[in-house]
């Protein structure tokens, strides 16, 4: 067996673990890549895994490290103006501090990286994975490889999967998906969802509620919000997630048409640049190569093109390297 | 037909709209207020700060209210979404100018305790501190945090999602039941009345006790903080 038919062989047995017909799916669109394709969907079935307690942390360096982690995932706020530019906390998308089935909790996503994401077209570690999650939900700056925020971030993800299987995608992983309704998704219906739904919280122009300092409920447009390179940009990421987890408190309360609506009307409203347009000639471009997907990025809107600025946010370098 | 029925609908919540609209259009006068809340001291007492009777009813604390939220419950109580056979007389008794007043009047009282916002993690071996700070998500729970909606140490998000810390535990025990068995239900969206379905009679105590005593446990613990810095 030669080491290439090997390495075939491996990434076959990969691929088939996790149910991927990702590898496939990619090669026959050699030429066309979809920069945002998902890893698989979770499968079906009851969710049992149940990631360990906070109060059997063990008092040892490692029960230390797995804190300040805990703290960085719920408070990502900590690294405001380093790491961090925009108003988000990563339990904001991933509830329960990470620990929430359905909620793309993190004890479902550290057992599958290293994987590939077709967003870089390349096998990424966990570390990259998170590094993405800055540079994109949290319009920063990737933590360096090594660097406390990190290694404190990854430790905690490790810990919360104790006993996870390796290289297996659990039921609970990700968000559930929707399937596409017939209606399809609609701003102006998802505009009267969020009006009932959802501004009491996140504000008639999604810009969430603070006391004091702290952000209670987090902006959903606007320079505060996710950027455009986020995965949460997405219609499809947005309503699944919608779906499931929100109003807060009252999961699945909506039909699939209201989740479709309101992540549509969400996600139609403009928000930090897409850091990945530094690197490209135009919006045009960049909406071609890297927003192959259900989004609003490039689309004229109520007589504007969103993503059609030069608005990084806060951000002052939104590129990193 | 159809654009009839959506027109109707439409009038229908238009209505509600600008009842809401009128509601907070109308400016309150603290002055005026003082006059109309003549009958409600007996039970909130002249310094609006209400009284825990423990095995009876408690008078919750107006003073430092949200004008805003003030305004609705009682416009709430006057119409039944929020049942109260105490206070529906009183409740009645005022106009709706006399409503804004009145909330002004309770609102600019005192202001409500300012706690601190900083982030804290909470005590995985504090139960009343985990139900605050982290909530109860275990499978066919989903119990957010209190926080999550009602603020950093729960003193409250703009005039919808009230304070809780320093409010009297028999009021917020007897709350979390009315929205139990449905006698209360003006929380916007049915977001209070689910989680409190989900949450037990020990949970209820134990939040109850444990924001009201809130305030006092950190202001003891800032003065023990300034003692250790003095020395």
């Amino acid at each position: 067996m030669s080491l290439r038919t090997s390495h075939l062989l491996m990434a076959g047995t990969l691929a088939s673990a996790l149910g991927l017909s990702l590898a496939a799916h990619a090669q026959e669109n050699a030429t066309e890549r979809d920069y945002q394709l998902p890893l698989p969907e979770a499968p079906e079935g009851k969710v049992t895994f149940q990631p360990p307690h906070e109060r059997d942390l063990p008092d040892n360096q490692y029960g230390e490290m797995v804190r300040k982690g805990r703290d960085l995932f719920v408070n990502t706020q900590a690294l405001r103006g380093e790491y961090v530019f925009n108003d988000q906390n990563c339990s904001n998308c991933h509830l329960d501090a990470g620990r929430l089935a359905n909620s793309a909790p993190m004890w479902a996503s550290f057992g599958v990286y290293p994987a590939y994401r077709g967003k870089n077209d390349k096998v990424n570690t966990m570390a990259e994975r998170i590094q993405g999650c800055f540079t994109y939900s949290m319009n920063g700056k990737p933590p360096e490889y090594g660097s406390e925020p990190l290694v404190a971030m990854q430790t905690y993800l490790h810990w919360m999967s104790t006993g996870a299987p390796i290289n297996e995608s659990l039921p609970g992983r990700g968000y559930p998906k929707l399937e596409a309704t017939e209606q399809g998704a609609d701003r102006a219906r998802g505009a009267e969802v969020y009006a009932a739904q959802c501004a009491v919280c996140h504000g008639e122009q999604g810009q969430g509620q603070k006391v004091g300092e702290r952000q209670v409920f987090p902006p959903l447009w606007g320079d505060g919000a996710y950027n455009w390179g986020a995965g949460m940009h997405r219609v499809n990421t947005a309503a699944n997630f919608i779906k499931a987890n929100m109003p807060l408190g009252k999961p699945y309360s909506l039909s699939d048409q209201q989740a479709w609506d309101v992540a549509a009307f969400i996600n139609s409203h403009d928000r930090p640049q897409d850091p990945r347009r530094r690197t490209m000639e135009s919006l045009d471009a960049t909406d071609e190569t890297f927003h192959n997907h259900q989004g609003f990025y490039g689309d004229e809107i109520d007589g504007h093109r969103l993503g059609d600025h030069d608005n990084f946010g806060d951000n002052p370098r939104p590129l990193d390297g | 037909m159809t654009t009839m029925r959506i027109a109707s609908g439409l009038g229908l919540l238009l209505g509600l709209g600008l009842a809401a609209g009128q509601v907070q259009a109308l400016e309150g006068d603290a002055e005026r207020g003082q006059q109309a809340a003549g009958a409600c001291v007996a039970c909130h007492q002249a310094d609006g700060m209400g009284m825990n009777n423990p095995g009876g009813q408690s008078w919750p604390r107006l003073a430092g209210l949200p004008a805003a939220y003030i305004a609705k419950q009682l416009h709430d109580i006057k119409e039944g979404r929020r049942e109260s056979a105490t206070m529906m007389p009183f409740a009645n008794m005022l106009d709706d100018q006399q409503i804004a007043d009145v909330a002004v009047y309770y609102a600019e009282m005192e202001s409500w305790p300012a706690l601190p916002t900083a982030y804290r993690a909470a005590d995985p071996q504090d139960a009343a501190e985990w139900l605050a700070e982290r909530g109860d998500w275990a499978q066919d729970t989903m119990v957010p945090a209190c926080s999550q909606c009602h603020g950093p140490n729960g003193q409250g998000v703009g005039a919808t999602f009230p304070p809780l810390a320093g409010q009297h535990p028999g009021y917020i025990v007897s709350q979390l039941e009315a929205w139990r068995d449905g006698t209360r239900h003006n929380d916007p969206n049915q977001l209070m009345a689910g989680i409190a379905k989900r949450l037990d009679e020990a949970q209820i105590a134990m939040i109850a006790d444990y924001y009201a005593t809130l305030p006092a446990r950190i202001a003891e613990q800032e003065a023990g903080a300034q003692e250790e810095d003095g020395q």
